[in-house]
This record gives C-alpha cells, structure tokens and sequence, in this order.
C-alpha cells in the first residue's frame, strides 16, 4: 500500500448479508470491520440487505452526513444491482460512476465452503474495489435515439402475435417468414387442447389480419442474412428467396395449379407431412397467407436441378393470362431494413422419429408421428379427416399412443417437452371420435400443470381411454402367438409399472408422441443475432425468472418455442410480454449508452490501423485526412479489445483506464 | 499390404466355436490382414467370474489387455461377444474408476506388466465395416451368395450396454455387410433378442424357449440360415434342435458365423470354413453365376 491517498477522496464502503447468502459463508462485520483500516475509506458498514429501499437509502444519507464522493458495495453480481446501486450514488447527489460494486455472492460466498478463506477472499476483493474506486472519474451517459420500426423473425403463432401487438400499437412492423406461408406448426394442427377448438378458426383471423395490416410488411419466403448496427439503429438484410411469382400480381385465383401440366399432384405436400401430394405450382395450404402460389423449381418441368431450362409447355402462364404473375426468370433479391427493436419467433422443430429406430418409425408403416395424426383428422388435411392407414383404406380399430419419444431421455433430449401429454390425449380423444378405436396411451407420468388441463385428463379417462404407466420397450411386428391376435398387428411391448409386468399389446396404429427441440438451424441464428443457447440448444433468455424474453443482446427480443417447450397460450402471453418490451424501448424514444466506450488519444495514434480489423462492432473508421484511427462512441460495446491490441497504447477505454485497472490489481495482489 | 491386429480368441473360439475361428482366420487374411494372436492369453472374466467377482474378472481382462499393448499393434481384435464386452467393460472401469484401476495396476504390478489403456478391444465387424470398408470386401467376392435369404442375428453383448459401432437397438453392420456379398437380409426384429444365453444348461426350459422363438421367427420370416457374430448364440441355436424338437416341432434352420458366409463368398471351401462342424447343415448354394459376376 504504498500509493500515497488522495486527501480529497472520501469512500464509504457497505457490505451486504444477502439475508444468509453471503453472512452464512463470509464473515461480513470482519470485513467492513477490516476495509475501514484502508486509505480514503472514511466509512465501512454492514448491512443485511443493500438492495432494499433502506439499504439505498443508508448510502444516499451517509453521502450527505459524511461528505462521501466514492461508493462502494460488496453484495452480489453487478448484473443483478450495479444499476440499482449507481443508482442510489446518483440520487445521493453524486456522479454514478463514482461507484464500484464487488462481487462477494456468485464469485465468494456461493462457491467457497471454508468461512475463514472466504472471508478473507472477500477482504482482498474489496481491498481491490476501495483502491479502483479513488481512481474513478465522472462520466456521462449518452442518449441515443431508437428507430421506431420493429422487426419479428419468424411467422408462427408467436410471430404472428408479437406483430400485431406492435403493429396495433401503431408501429411498423416487418414481418419476416422463410417458408411461403405464415401459420407455422400451428397452422397444421387440427384441434387445440385443452378446450378442443378448432386451431385454424382461432389463428387464421389472425394471419389474414397481419396479411392487410397497413403497419405489418409481411416478408414470406424470406430469411435474414445479416444484422448490422446497434440497439435502436439495426441495420437488417432479409434474403427473399425467388417464389418466382410477382407476389403484387398473383391474386391467388390458383388457375395456374390447376392448368399444370401435372395432371395429378405428384409431389411430398410439406405442409401435410408427406401424406398428400402436391403440384410443383402450389399454394401451401387454403389458408395460407399470403395468398400467393409458388413453384417449386425442384420439381417444377420448367427446371431441372433448379436450372431454368425452358421444357415445360408453360400451361400456367396461359392459365394467369393478363395477370402476367409467374416469372420464371426471378432472382434472390436482397433488401435492407431499418429497425429499433427485433423479436425473434423461430420456433422449434419435432424430434425425428427414426432416431429411436426401436419405435419402428420409417420401418413399419403404420407407425405415425403425432403431426402426421394432427393432418390425417383434420378435415383438410390429405384424407378429408378420415382416418385410415397408409394403405389409404383400412379404419384403425386398436391406436397406441406413446408419449416421450425424444423426451425425458438421456440418449436423445434430456428435457420434457411439456406439450406432448396434453396433445395426445388431444389426439386419443380425437382418434377415438374419428374411428371409435380403443386407445391406448403409454406415459411415464402424466403432465397436465395448466388451466383445464386436469380436468381434460379426468374427461379422457372417463372417456375410456387406456392409460398404461411405462416407457415403451419397442414396437416390432413379431408375433409370439396367433391367441392373442398379434399376427399381421404392431406389438408394443412395455412394463406395465403399475400392475408390475411385462405386457405385449397389438395395436393396428401406433402414433409416437415426439417431443420439441430447438430449430436444426439455431445456431446459425443465434450467431447472426448475437444471441446464446442453452446447452440444449434453444435460445437463452437474459434472466430465466425475471427476464425471460430478453437477450443479453440490447433490443433483441424471444419468444415461444425458440427459447424451450411451450404450448400455444404461453407461447401467446410471451409473444405479447417480447412486444411489451420492445414498445418500452420504442416509446422511451431513446436509450442511454453506457459510457465505458473506448477513445483514442489522438495526438498519441500513429495510424497503424491494427485496431481497424479488430473491433467486433465495426466501431472503428479511419480519417484518411489526419491519418488517425477514429471510434464512434455510439457502436463502441466497451469490449476492449482494440485498447489491448493498439501498440502506442493510445486507445483508453473509460472506466477501465489504466490508473484503474493497476490499482485494482494492486489491491487484490497486496498481502499483508 | 497387411495390416496387423493383435487377436485374442478367447476359450469359444478354440473349443465350441472353433468354426468362428476357422472362418475368421482365412476371411481376414483375405482382406489383407494378419491377426497376430496374443502368446499367453488368458480366460477373459467372462461368465462366472464376472458374477462371482466383478473386479477378479477385470484383472483377468486387464493381463489380457496388457499383452496386447506390449504386442504394440494398434488394435486388439476379440471376436467373441463375451470376451468383447468384459475386455471393454474392463477399459471402461479403468478409465471411470480409480478403485477398480488401483487394485487392477496392482495385481498386474505383481507380475511386472502395466496397461495404460491405449489399445482399442474391436469386434471384427466394426473392423470390416469402419477400417476395411464395404467396397474393399465387395472385390474380394468371388461367387456372391445371391438368392441366400439371411436373418441377421447379433445377440445382446456387443451392443449393449456399449453401442460403440452400431445402433443398440437396431444394428445393421451385419446387415449391411452380408448385402455386400449378395445374400438377402430378412427384416428381422429380433435382432438382439436373448438367445438363452446359459439358461440353456441351467434352467432348460425357458432357456430353450429364448432360442426357439428366434428359430420359429427366422423360419416365419422366410430366411435359408440365420447368421450370427457370437459363440454362444451359435451354440444355443444350433445345438438343442433335439430338445426343441420334443417339446415344440422341428424349427430346422442352420445357425452360422458370418465369416462363415463371407468365406463362401470368397470362394473359399466349406470344409476350410468349418461349415461341417454345424448340426444342421446349410442347403447347398445355388450354382454360382457365370463368371465375372
């Protein structure tokens, strides 16, 4: 401690018991006993919990009593508090950089077991943050304006929601989906657990709404390749890939499918899950929004391997006539956008089946997965709400459904998906109405936590609906013997956990309830938008409890299944909570920049330009004229990396300048 | 060029199963490669030991694995489903127990020899299919064994509990491998089902069910023989046709090494294969196909 004190400073210090979190495990009177031996340090408490109004209130007092120009709390992470606590240094009267927070919860009490070493541990972390703090100097915050447009990637249900939130609230709103039509997985479902409701009466109100919203552009077949700029001013370029229909003309009259000179459909229908067919001209589904057809240059003659050769008889462009809409010769084309605020609503896709090849999928025919079942009862879907198997005649009589598939499981997903046990009871009931089938559902435990969705599982069960406890072993179409009917039947075999056997049980039909993960994709979006992901792969929000819709990245926002499991209503009230808070962001008008942006000293810089390439936000420009490098605070994240890398060492970086930084380390080295 | 793997047979492969042995040999130095067998092999821990006393058996296992890393080829060869799993088990317990590994390095201490756990335990088929390859073994067909309808039996220990080179719920090496050499694979799910395993000698009765229903299953479904990696299997499966036929019928159908097969395929003699040593007996092929086939 040889550096000599400033006499001008005057640092108050407060070290917080967290309740038990940190007095359990650090000695804190000790500690605030011990900071008030080192210099410039006029004041030490403790205090049991400094977040609270009075603990705000005891450092904005003892500003006034005490004449206090430096703050310091030793509590927990500055995530959680800096901003409370700068606050509080602020309403004292003083500049809120003249403030230092130690972490003595996450990186001390939480992780230590030894009182005595963590204690002393937190002595040296404090010791560290009363030397940085007299080194502090004023800053300011800057307010940047915010551009009022918004930006919602991704046109299920959530996307949808989140932008006719905004676009009520009378913001413009870009819509951006990458398949031809909004809808989602939503759109393929058939009813909706657990008030049975027909999913397409309840969204497509909504989709043809976003379709004439004067505020919502609505960007179908299109994805965003790039995300330039910063909270309130992104920059954004959306792909839209060739439909080649000029969407203005199109009027979705639908002449052009029915002129193709495929007769009949010929095609895997997507949109049906492979169980009907489609023309390579093909609207997605009657409801699609928008109503503009596309073609498919895979299969479409005109094509071969999506090169334009010019072989088909063009039946379709008789067909559109005067319309003129079909443009075989369309290009990607690319458009830039000028946002605020982004939410993203990528949803999730299904586990693939065949990845438990011990459920048959892809081997036994009439093994289905559940989105297939949702388009086999629905009235539009590939058989007109028939129920038949794959050899488009046979009625099942006998329907197991297991639950589980690619959920709950160590060698797949770890997680639950939380929607499958609602949607097979969904599906049993539906299956059960459509065919009058005995049904079977094969669970672990059942999950149910929602409003009627208890209730929805006393009506299956009164329904007659079997439920079996256990995880299903394997489906296989060995017989062991023709008196239990098994012959030419699918087997499941399973332990019955409740009656305490073995069981084999024939079924005509077996449905794989396969759970929900994160897009195959996601991690090429969560690059794109600066985002994170859980280790299971779904887009990681701020906080899990008390900022579940927002990113560590400033003004980008999730929510729905891209961010875990959901079902429909949570899904909803997310969407809605992601346009709550980008209309805060929009309608505060502007936001306050943290000033711990780099500068260059300009006298000091050579113009070697190392720092150009460096900077991660493209903060960096060079003025040719005066040959200096030049950082626009605005862009500038505060990442120091071009402070570490300039080799005249004239880039500072505010509130980590090296005054601060050196006595800092000064104080933690130092030993007594 | 040959390439060299260090081979532990195993009891099966030089007593009951000495047709495995027979096959594997010729089938292997056909494709190229020796197999270089361990000088002072010992039981593998399989069986009885392993019930008895998991660690004992380890340290049987680990004298074995210690051999081979002396021998210094890169990879030891067990053919046998046993031996395969007890010497694998064995590294995996050496890696994830410190326990097992302190008593092991102790008792190997005792006889001047140490194991560090580099030599890989492979089984022939993921040899054949991941470091010889499908094409590879196609030009070494000679007469395709085209029209041959194979059930491809795996039996439970080489998938389960280590799925290291295959689906442990529906394997398809074997599968794969035999459509390469012309048979026909019947889809057959119980592929990894029990086939008795040694309930065959102490408790007869459900033990001899385990292998019936396997034999009643490859003949519902059609197949010529049934083709299988492990000793045991091939021994319950073809060896109590007499105790199965007093209780259930006759389920004739051979049980075969899959080297066996491929040895034909080679154009090498049933007798050189040990396909005599069977109790029933493969039909025999169809008249190869015209030269260059």
């Amino acid at each position: 401690m040889d550096k000599p004190s400033k006499s001008n400073i005057r640092i108050g210090f407060y070290v917080c018991h967290c309740g038990s979190n940190i007095a359990a495990m650090v000695d804190c009177p000790a500690v605030a006993k011990y900071v008030e031996t080192l210099p410039n340090v006029v004041l030490s408490r403790d205090y049991k919990y400094m977040c609270s109004d009075p603990g705000q209130e005891l450092i904005q007092k003892d500003i006034a009593e005490f004449k206090l120009n430096r703050v310091v709390v030793a509590s927990c992470s500055p995530l959680l508090h800096e901003h409370t606590f700068r606050g509080a240094v602020e309403a004292g009267g003083l500049n809120p950089f003249f403030f230092q927070m130690v972490n003595i919860r996450e990186h001390d009490s939480w992780v230590h077991t030894d009182k005595a070493e963590a204690t002393a541990k937190a002595k040296e972390l404090a010791r560290a943050a009363v030397l940085r703090v007299a080194q502090h100097k004023a800053l300011e915050v800057k307010k940047v304006p915010i551009h009022p447009d918004a930006l919602v990637v991704g046109g299920g249900i959530a996307g949808i929601h989140a932008a006719m939130t905004l676009a009520n609230a009378g913001k413009k709103v870009f819509l951006v989906e990458r398949e031809p039509s909004i809808g989602g997985h939503m759109a393929k479902f058939d009813k909706t657990f657990p008030t049975l409701d027909c999913a397409a009466c309840i969204l497509t109100p909504k989709m043809s709404a976003v379709g004439t919203h004067p505020n919502i552009t609505l960007l179908s077949y299109s994805e965003v390749t790039k995300l330039d700029g910063y909270v309130g001013n992104y920059t954004v370029t959306v792909k839209r890939k060739p439909r080649y229909i000029i969407e203005d003309k199109c009027t979705g009259c639908q002449d052009c499918i029915v002129n193709c000179v495929y007769k009949e459909p010929k095609f895997r229908d997507e949109f049906n899950e492979g169980l009907g067919k489609r023309k390579p001209v093909y609207i997605p589904f009657p409801q699609a929004t928008p109503q503009v057809v596309a073609i498919d240059p895979k299969t479409c003659l005109n094509f071969r391997n999506g090169e334009l050769t010019n072989k088909c008889k063009k039946s379709c462009v008789t067909a559109c006539g005067e319309k003129q809409a079909i443009d075989f010769n369309q290009q990607e084309t690319f458009l830039d956008l000028k946002v605020g605020t982004i939410i993203i609503t990528t949803g999730f896709q299904t586990f693939d089946a065949k990845r438990m090849p011990q459920y048959g999928y892809g081997k036994y025919p009439n093994v289905y997965t559940a989105l297939e079942i949702e388009r086999l009862v629905n009235t539009s879907g590939p058989t007109g709400g028939h129920v038949v198997m794959r050899d488009g005649k046979t009625e099942p009589k006998s329907i197991g459904i297991i639950h589980c598939v690619g959920s709950r499981d160590k060698k797949t997903n770890r997680w639950c998906s939380r929607v499958c046990c609602m949607y097979s009871m969904k599906l049993a009931h539906l299956l059960k109405e459509h065919t009058g089938a005995e049904v079977y559902s094969f669970y672990i435990d059942m999950r149910t936590p929602g409003k009627g969705y208890e209730e929805f599982y006393d009506k299956l069960l009164e329904e007659g609906v079997h439920f079996i406890r256990g995880r299903v072993g394997e489906v296989t179409d060995w017989a062991m013997s023709k008196e239990e009917m098994e012959e030419g039947k699918l087997i499941i075999r399973v332990e019955d956990t409740l009656a305490g056997y073995v069981r084999r049980i024939p079924f005509d039909m077996v449905v794989l309830a396969t759970g929900m993960e994160a897009q195959s994709d996601a991690q090429d979006v969560r690059r794109l938008f600066n985002m994170s992901c859980g280790s299971e792969g779904f887009f990681l929000e701020r906080h899990p409890k008390l900022a579940p819709v927002s990113t560590f990245t400033e003004g980008i926002f999730i929510a729905g299944a891209c961010q875990g499991p959901r079902d429909i209503p949570d899904t909803v009230a997310q969407a809605g909570a992601a346009a709550a808070e980008a209309l805060a962001l929009i309608d505060k008008g502007h936001i306050e920049q943290e000033p711990n942006t780099a500068y260059i000293i300009e006298e000091e810089c050579c113009g070697c330009k190392s720092c150009l390439p460096l900077c991660p936000y493209t903060a960096i420009t060079f003025d040719t004229g005066k040959k200096k490098a030049v950082i626009n605070e605005a862009l500038c994240k505060g990442c120091g990396t071009c402070v570490a890398a300039c080799p005249s060492g004239s880039i500072v970086q505010n509130l980590f300048d090296d005054d601060e930084i050196f006595s800092e380390i000064q104080g933690v080295l130092a030993h007594e | 060029m040959t390439t060299k793997y260090s081979y532990f047979p195993g009891c099966s492969l030089k007593g009951i199963g000495r047709a495995y042995e027979e096959s594997l040999l010729p089938v292997f130095r056909a494709l190229g490669c020796e197999l270089e067998e361990l000088e002072d092999w010992n039981c593998c821990g399989a069986t009885a030991y392993m019930a008895v006393d998991e660690v004992k058996a380890c340290v049987l296992a680990s004298r074995n694995l210690a051999m081979a890393e002396q021998l210094g080829h890169k990879e030891l060869l067990a053919p046998c489903s046993a031996c395969y799993l007890v010497l694998n088990k064995t590294k995996h317990y050496l890696e994830d127990s410190p326990a097992v590994r302190g008593v092991i390095q102790k008792a190997l201490a005792e006889v001047n020899m140490t194991y560090s756990g580099q030599t890989p335990v492979k089984h022939p088929l993921d040899v054949m299919i991941n470091n010889i390859g499908l094409d590879e073994i196609k030009k070494r067909v000679k007469r395709p064994l085209t029209g041959l309808k194979v059930a491809p039996y795996y039996g439970c220990q080489i998938v389960r509990p280590y799925a290291t080179f295959d689906d442990q719920h529906d394997p398809v090496t074997m599968d794969r491998l035999l459509e390469a050499i012309g048979c026909e694979i019947v889809r057959f799910p119980l592929k990894t089902r029990c086939c008795g395993a040694s309930l065959t000698g102490t408790l007869p009765e459900p033990g001899l069910l385990c292998a019936k229903i396997i034999l009643a299953e490859a003949l519902k479904r059609g197949a010529d023989v049934i083709a299988t990696v492990c000793p045991l299997c091939q021994f319950n499966l073809d060896g109590y046709h007499h105790n199965i036929e007093k209780k259930w019928g006759p389920h004739r159908i051979p049980t075969v090494y899959f080297t066996q097969l491929m040895g034909l395929a080679f154009g090498l003699g049933e007798r050189e294969l040990g396909l005599h040593r069977g109790f029933i007996p493969m039909k025999p092929l169809p008249a190869p196909a015209a030269a260059g086939a």
